[in-house]
């Protein structure tokens, strides 16, 4: 397997409080993200999994452990154009990451920054804004659009760096529901189609199981890791971090406790019908 | 109170050639447009400027109705203006005297003239503003005072602070219109009582509001430095300004304009 594209080593990190206290927020984490894979950070508030994503592109500098993009340290300060290009990241509210006041000015914004010729960035801004699906809107003022429709633009103006991994940070977190289905495809599309790293923050169990790899934080320690369906069959694990499971899995768990034979790894709908379809059959 | 309406620097989107003209052109032509409204001096010369103005409303098919209502928030400074002159200004001929105040002929005239160019002024630049986008505007001055980059003005700060801050203007008073509502609903009362009371009763509405401002401020800024934002330097732009045979021929006409009326003022017209 090829190196991977952001690697933590013991990972610490304490905000220095005006009292002299420093509450730790991250103590001690290892994690390797594979170049290409789709992996969901799981985590109750105050779990310091937004923090751990801040790591990743050098927002935030560790205050303890090293943090590597694709082999290069954060805290490097020459090299932090070169991170931030690397790994692009959107946040929770679209509204404060957008810059200008016309879709394709926004979008156009980052690869200005990079001083990339003009030509070059009218193709990447249409290109940006075809892969999340807002080229018709490309002269529309952003405060006229919807939630959803203004975090793919916010989507877009990460893309059009050109990035190889992309930190969503609770990307819908306020939106309605067909605004985060519609960005969930998005990053999906981004995934599967181009290739590019997904690192995506939730805590929407939901968003969680559309992942290839699921990390589930909690006090600043990584306290599961692997394929949804594992991480998901350990539903005391993860009530006793304060998380819930999915709703299939939480009925499967309920007839199992109840005495029935059913498998816990029935993540979709399709999945928990068949399984229970089998038990009916029995 | 309905927050929406405010326009601040409302633009007419159109393709008249004066919204296809180059930013850079429109504003060195309203500045060269400005001073030639200050050589003037004599009716001849106020007429001829009246008339480019004229036909630049014309050639910008904004309707007239809007520049009017531009003109509308000035009508008191116009009044003042006009009353100050008439009263103050010395002259030979007296119209009429009446206890300490005097009028004049040449205070009329003074008046007169005073209250055109005002309105002359704003009307040009409201057509500047009118023909021109927010974003347009702001490049078309960070490139017209890029020269100043090397006596250390801070431009590309400037017209960045410029920007964001129109950007911003429709998501502040959206959140003013939703912190007026949640007031509202627990029984803020804005609208009654006299203006001092209407004064304090705006504190608990500023104070979220500077509170969230400063907060999305925060995360702007972490947002920009996550697109690699390092400052001007080395910066590239999408939209390229250029300047074409239209923007040539307006500067060269709006020179002469500006040295007809000088030369108009010299024979004393």
């Amino acid at each position: 397997m090829s190196d991977p594209i952001i690697k933590t080593e013991d990972l610490r990190f304490s905000y220095t409080a005006a009292d002299g206290e420093s509450p730790v927020v991250l103590n001690g984490v290892d994690l390797k993200i594979e170049k290409g894979s789709f992996v969901a950070v799981l985590g109750h508030n105050g779990s310091g999994k937004s923090t751990l994503a801040k790591h990743m592109n050098a927002i935030l500098l560790p205050s303890g452990g090293k943090v590597y993009v694709n082999g290069v340290d954060t805290a490097d300060e020459a090299k932090l154009l070169d991170i931030r290009r690397t790994v692009g990241m959107v946040f929770q509210n679209p509204d404060n990451q957008i810059v200008a006041n016309v879709v394709e000015e926004d979008v156009a914004f980052a690869p200005e920054n990079l001083g990339v010729p003009p030509e070059e960035i009218r193709r990447r801004v249409d290109d940006a804004l075809k892969a999340v699906g807002m080229y018709e809107f490309r002269e529309h003022a952003p405060h006229l659009l919807s939630g959803g429709q203004k975090q793919r633009i916010a989507i877009a103006g990460v893309i059009a760096m050109e990035p190889e991994c992309i930190v969503l940070d609770e990307p819908t977190a306020m939106l309605d529901p067909i605004g985060r289905w519609d960005v969930m495809r998005t990053i999906k599309q981004l995934n599967r189609e181009k290739g590019v790293t997904v690192v995506i923050i939730t805590h929407h169990m939901d968003e969680a199981a559309q992942a290839d790899r699921l990390v589930v934080m909690a006090k600043g320690r990584v306290v599961a890791d692997g394929t949804p369906k594992e991480v998901f069959q350990d539903v005391e694990g993860l009530r006793a971090v304060g998380l819930t499971v999915p709703d299939t899995i939480e009925l499967l768990w309920q007839l199992r406790q109840a005495g029935l034979d059913v498998p816990l790894d029935a993540l979709s709908d399709e999945e928990c019908a068949q399984a229970l379809k089998q038990l009916l059959d029995k | 109170m309905a927050l929406k309406d405010i326009t601040l620097g409302q633009f007419f989107p159109g393709s008249s050639p004066l919204h296809r003209m180059d930013p850079r052109t429109k504003l060195i032509g309203i500045t060269l447009y400005i001073v030639a409204l200050f050589l003037a001096v004599s009716f001849v010369s106020y007429g001829a400027m009246f008339l480019v103005l004229a036909l630049l409303i014309r050639i910008s098919r904004i309707p007239l109705k809007s520049i009017v209502r531009g003109l509308k928030p000035v009508v008191f400074i116009l009044i003042f203006t006009a009353l100050l002159n008439i009263l103050y200004t010395p002259g030979e001929h007296v119209l009429a005297k009446f206890w300490i105040l005097t009028i004049t002929l040449e205070g009329v005239r003074t008046a007169f003239f005073m209250v055109v160019r005002i309105m002359m002024l704003i009307s040009a630049t409201f057509l500047l503003t009118y023909t021109t986008s927010p974003i347009l505007l702001t490049d078309g001055i960070e490139s017209l005072l890029s020269p100043l980059k090397k006596l250390h003005v801070p431009v590309h700060e400037l017209a960045m602070m410029m920007s964001i801050a129109l950007r911003f203007i429709p998501t502040l008073i959206e959140e003013t219109d939703k912190i007026m509502c949640a007031q509202r609903a627990r029984g803020a009362d804005f609208e009654t009582g006299s203006l001092i009371r209407r004064a304090k009763a705006l504190i608990p509405l500023l104070v979220p509001l500077f509170i969230s401002a400063f907060r999305r401020a925060d995360e702007l800024a972490v947002a920009m430095e996550c697109r690699c934002y390092h400052g001007g330097e080395g910066r590239t732009r999408l939209r390229q300004l250029k300047y074409h045979r239209l923007d040539r021929l307006t500067i060269a006409l709006a020179i002469a304009m500006c040295a007809a009326i000088w030369t108009l003022g010299r024979f004393g017209l």
